[in-house]
């Protein structure tokens, strides 16, 4: 088993989008979806998930309706809106900015640290 | 799904939440199950990783964003739930506050619709009214007709400057009964300064305002319609008044007021009165609209330098003579003002009061729900919450009471208004607005968060463990502390309005034993006209009142009657300036006296003593010496003690020689009883009608009074005496009649209203204090139970208990009573400035009212401190 590393602050909206992104999924699957795409390494508590969903629902960034699943059972698929697609390419750009920066400045500092 | 039906639909939304987390569980244990996991510990794992499923619920809750809403319906329900499990409480809370809401609700009413709202006349803020001033009399509202004519021919930032006099009214013979009507002189643009459009026909032209000028009318609405049926055909329809025919040309709008609801309007410049010339007889209301590109600031410039022009140009009459332009609506208010707003301030301190009351009952009842706010806490409720809920209980009190408030000053308004002496202007203004809804809303939730503060600011404090093991029982120093704080202000407002109602009432009393200076008993006063027939010649006019007089004193149940032009203690004087040599000096250095030109009859029919010499009679008359009596003043001041009969005096206005003392008699209070003593015009004189000359006979004839002595109550005898004086063309007529005791009791009409008011106040804070000093006993009383048992098994008696409960309360009543004596002391200042008779320092009154108030709150601690005595030290004990 490998060690889990939990989710950095403010990440878990992101990701949430990003998976809804892909089609309409109850939450469940968002949780299923979390723990592979992260590779079995970011852990998302899944108490902290439906919170989210429901904070991110009334924020007009999800919709969500009742749906049977392939078993036939009733489920709440969440989809994502236009609101959210464009939430997400400006929280995907500011993300993408924030690790460049981060990465740039962490080479950085191996470069110097190799240099001594 | 938006706010709103998030929030209404919370029911399905709690159905949802559950099911989704159910098929979260359920695929998750179906999922651990295929991966061949026992089913029991499937469902174990499955709950260990979603974590506590309602502090799951409980997040997904808060991110619905509906959160705060549906806490305080919460915290409402429970509210409603624990005022209505005491209902007492609840009803005392709820009065307390209706009274107090209401009452600043009624007075704030009034103070919006008369001060605060703009007069119902377009463009209300340009409207401007121009006063005189002279050093000897301050600021007066009249001005005289030349200066009016010299200020709107070179006043430059005013539009538009009418004027009006109160004279104009008369016998009408034609159409319909003969009437005496009340009526106005008005200058032509009248109507056009106020921007008022008339209801029909037009205003008077600027030529029919001139000497000479057609005879032409407007009439009021009212007689319009009682007349003329509302006919559009009023209009060009003759009228006569006072035996002279005019036309009809207008009719005034509907509730136009001038001075009073008014019947005819006429057109001041045909005036042939001598004062119409006589810049030294000011009788006109002046006002004007500012020009848009005037200021106030500049007309008030303006003014001055004509102020001093006409000084220069007319020393002998406008020397000191300056003129003053105000507001239009701040003068028409200005001498109800400063009652209104002690009232309003009155009002006030019983609204504190009733604040502090509830304050106190609320806190009470929060230290005993100590224990309770201590175990809620301990189960998780946040502490912010606590205070809210604590809030939202005295908010639902406060706006309840609101409420109730607000129905009480709507009914109680006009009962109120009506009350009010000598007519509130602008009454018939007085409505409940969005305004009064709004302050009374205010109002409201200010007071329920001022109550509500103390007890919601202690629920967070609550020390958890300290209050759960303890207990309801132990009384926090803090706690008693802020209960005396609130006994004590409690005692200081009513000292302070208990004392004032004191020094009103002993005005009252001492002004109702006054002596006026003349008999009030058995005296009937009206204004009389004679035959419109008879108006246009002196010696008829003369002859005409000389048989007005006859009828009147022939008339059955009438011992004696006199004529005379004014009426102690009724509207209307005349002042008349003296010297006691011929070089007298300008006129604004001469003393002036209060004038009754009157009959022969007057002083037995007055009851007046005379102290000297003797009063004139049917011999002293035009073409003899110009005789006057005098009062005890004017002797004083003007002969210093020596003897005045026979002696001259120089009165300019009665002759241009010297007038001969015939006599002395006692002084009159003209002003009424309680304004006589600060009144500017102290000084009296009489002089006999029968030497009015005969050019000022018609003027005279248009405000004599009757004053009549009757054998029995005068107002039986007001028919037969208008009978009596009907005269041979019928015409002749009696109106406002009235009794003296009545003129002399409505001159007591605003010292009686504020004394009642007071009394009503001082009645309510000195019940809101024993109640609110009740409750703080008792409460604090219960909670030292324990305390008092062990004190008792120790060997204290009853007696002992009692002085120690007593002896609490004295401590709170003192304190309270300290700072309330030197708030009444500012209190009283304020009372004697603003009503006439009362004194402000009055050691007596206060001692009795202190008295009175520190009784009633012992009294009200008796019962705890008596039920404290008959605690049972071994039960107080077990208790705990």
């Amino acid at each position: 088993m490998t060690a889990k590393t939990d989710l950095p602050q403010g990440t878990l909206d992101l990701l949430i989008l990003k998976i809804v992104a892909l089609g309409p999924v109850h939450g469940y699957a968002i949780a299923l979806r979390l723990l592979r795409v992260s590779g079995d390494v970011l852990q998302a508590p899944q108490g902290s998930l439906y919170p989210a969903l429901h904070r991110l629902e009334n924020r007009g960034l999800l919709s969500a309706e009742w749906k049977a699943t392939e078993t036939g059972r009733e489920a709440k698929f969440y989809r994502l809106t236009e609101k959210g697609r464009a939430q997400l390419e400006t929280e995907t750009a500011n993300w993408q900015r924030l690790t460049d920066a981060v990465g740039l400045i962490l080479r950085l500092a191996a470069g110097e640290g190799e240099a001594q | 799904m938006t706010w709103w039906n998030r929030l209404l639909r919370k029911q399905q939304m709690e159905e949802e939440l559950d099911k989704e987390l159910r098929f979260h569980v359920d695929q998750y244990i179906d999922d651990l199950v295929a991966n061949g996991r026992d089913r029991e510990q499937a469902r174990r794992e499955a709950r260990l990783a979603l974590g506590g499923p309602e502090q799951l619920k409980e997040d997904c809750r808060d991110a619905r964003g509906t959160r705060w809403a549906e806490d305080l319906w919460q915290d409402f329900r429970y509210a409603v739930r624990t005022l209505r499990q005491r209902p007492g409480f609840a009803a005392v809370a709820l009065l307390t506050l209706a009274l107090g809401t209401g009452a600043v609700t009624v007075m704030f009413t009034v103070i919006n619709s008369v001060l605060l709202k703009p007069l119902p006349y377009p463009q209300p803020e340009r409207l401007v009214t121009i006063w005189a001033k002279t050093e000897k009399f301050g600021e007066s509202w009249s001005i005289a007709y030349p200066d009016f004519l010299d200020i709107r021919g070179s006043l430059r930032g005013i539009e538009r400057l009418a004027a009006w006099s109160y004279n104009g009214g008369g016998t009408i013979t034609e159409p319909g009964d003969p009437a005496w009507l009340l009526g106005r002189e008005i200058s032509s643009n009248l109507f056009s300064v106020l921007g008022i459009p008339l209801e029909r026909g037009r205003a008077f032209l600027p030529d029919e305002d001139r000497p000479g000028g057609a005879p032409v009318v407007i009439i009021g609405h009212k007689l319009w319609l009682s007349r003329f049926g509302g006919s559009a055909g009023a209009i060009g329809q003759r009228l006569v008044l006072d035996g002279q025919p005019r036309t009809i040309v207008g009719i005034a709008p509907a509730g136009f007021q001038l001075g009073g609801e008014v019947d005819l309007f006429t057109p001041l410049g045909p005036d042939t009165a001598p004062r119409m010339h006589n810049r030294e007889a000011p009788f006109l209301p002046v006002f004007g609209r500012l020009r848009a590109s005037a200021t106030i600031a500049q007309v008030q410039t303006e003014l001055t330098v004509i102020g001093h022009n006409l000084a220069a140009q007319y020393p002998k009459s406008n020397t000191d003579r300056s003129f003053l332009v105000y507001p239009a609506q701040q003068q028409i208010v200005r001498d109800v003002r400063s009652t209104l707003w002690l009232l309003l301030g009155t009002v006030g301190l019983v609204l504190m009061m009733a604040c502090v009351n509830v304050a106190s009952l609320l806190l009470a009842r929060a230290v005993s729900r100590e224990r309770e706010l201590a175990l809620r806490v301990a189960l998780g409720a946040g502490r912010g919450r606590l205070a809210r809920q604590c809030l939202t209980e005295s908010a639902l009190l406060s706006i309840c009471g609101g409420i109730i408030g607000l129905a009480i000053a709507a009914i109680g308004i006009r009962p109120f208004v009506a009350l009010w002496p000598d007519g509130l202007p602008r009454a018939d203004e007085v409505r409940l607005d969005w305004h009064v809804l709004l302050f009374a809303l205010a109002v409201s939730l200010i007071s329920g968060i001022l109550f509500g503060l103390a007890p919601a600011l202690r629920a967070p404090k609550v020390d958890l463990e300290q209050a759960l093991r303890a207990g309801a029982r132990a009384v926090t120093g803090t706690s008693r502390r802020l209960h005396s704080a609130f006994v004590g202000a409690q005692i200081a407002l009513a000292v302070v309005l208990l004392v004032s109602a004191g020094l009103l009432g002993r005005a009252m009393l001492r002004l109702s034993s006054v002596d006026p200076g003349f008999n009030v008993h058995n005296v009937l006063d009206a204004r009389a006209t004679i035959s419109t027939t008879t108006l246009s010649d002196p010696a008829r006019m003369r002859a005409a009142w000389q048989d007005f007089l006859d009828r009147a004193q022939r008339a059955p149940g009438v011992r004696d009657a006199a004529l005379t032009d004014i009426v102690p203690m009724r509207q209307g004087v005349n002042g008349l300036d003296y010297w006691t040599s011929p070089d007298m000096p300008p006129l604004n250095r001469r003393p002036i006296a209060l004038s009754t030109s009157t009959t022969p009859e007057y002083l037995a029919v007055m009851g007046v003593p005379l102290l000297q010499g003797r009063f004139f009679d049917l011999h002293d008359r035009l073409g003899g010496e110009p005789v006057i009596v005098i009062d005890e003043d004017l002797a004083r001041h003007a002969f210093k003690g020596g003897d005045p009969v026979g002696r001259p005096l120089w009165v300019p206005d009665l002759s241009p020689g010297p007038v001969r003392v015939i006599g002395v008699v006692g002084h009159v209070r003209y002003w009424g009883l309680a304004g006589d003593d600060d009144a500017q015009i102290r000084d009296q004189l009489y002089y006999p009608f029968a030497e009015v000359p005969d050019g000022l006979m018609r003027l005279f004839s248009g405000f004599m009074s009757i004053v009549a002595r009757t054998d029995v109550p005068p107002l039986n005898e007001v028919e037969a005496l208008q009978k009596a004086v009907r005269g041979a063309t019928g015409d002749q007529v009696l109106y406002d009649v009235s009794t003296m005791e009545q003129l002399a009791s409505a001159s007591l009409a605003r010292q009686r209203f504020l004394l009642v008011l007071f009394g009503a106040f001082a009645g309510l804070a000195l019940l809101l204090a024993g109640v609110g000093i009740y409750g703080v006993l008792a409460y604090l009383t219960s909670q030292r139970v324990p305390e008092i048992g062990v004190r008792m098994a120790l060997g204290a008696s009853g007696g002992d208990v009692m002085r120690m409960v007593l002896r609490q309360s004295l401590g709170m009543i003192f304190s309270g009573a300290v700072v309330g004596l030197i708030a009444a002391v500012a209190a009283g200042r304020v009372l004697q400035r603003l009503v006439a008779g009362v004194q402000g320092t009055d050691f007596v009154t206060t001692a009795i009212m202190l008295g009175v108030l520190v009784t009633a709150a012992l009294a009200a601690s008796f019962i705890p401190a008596r039920r404290a005595s008959h605690v049972d030290p071994m039960r107080a004990l077990r208790q705990d």
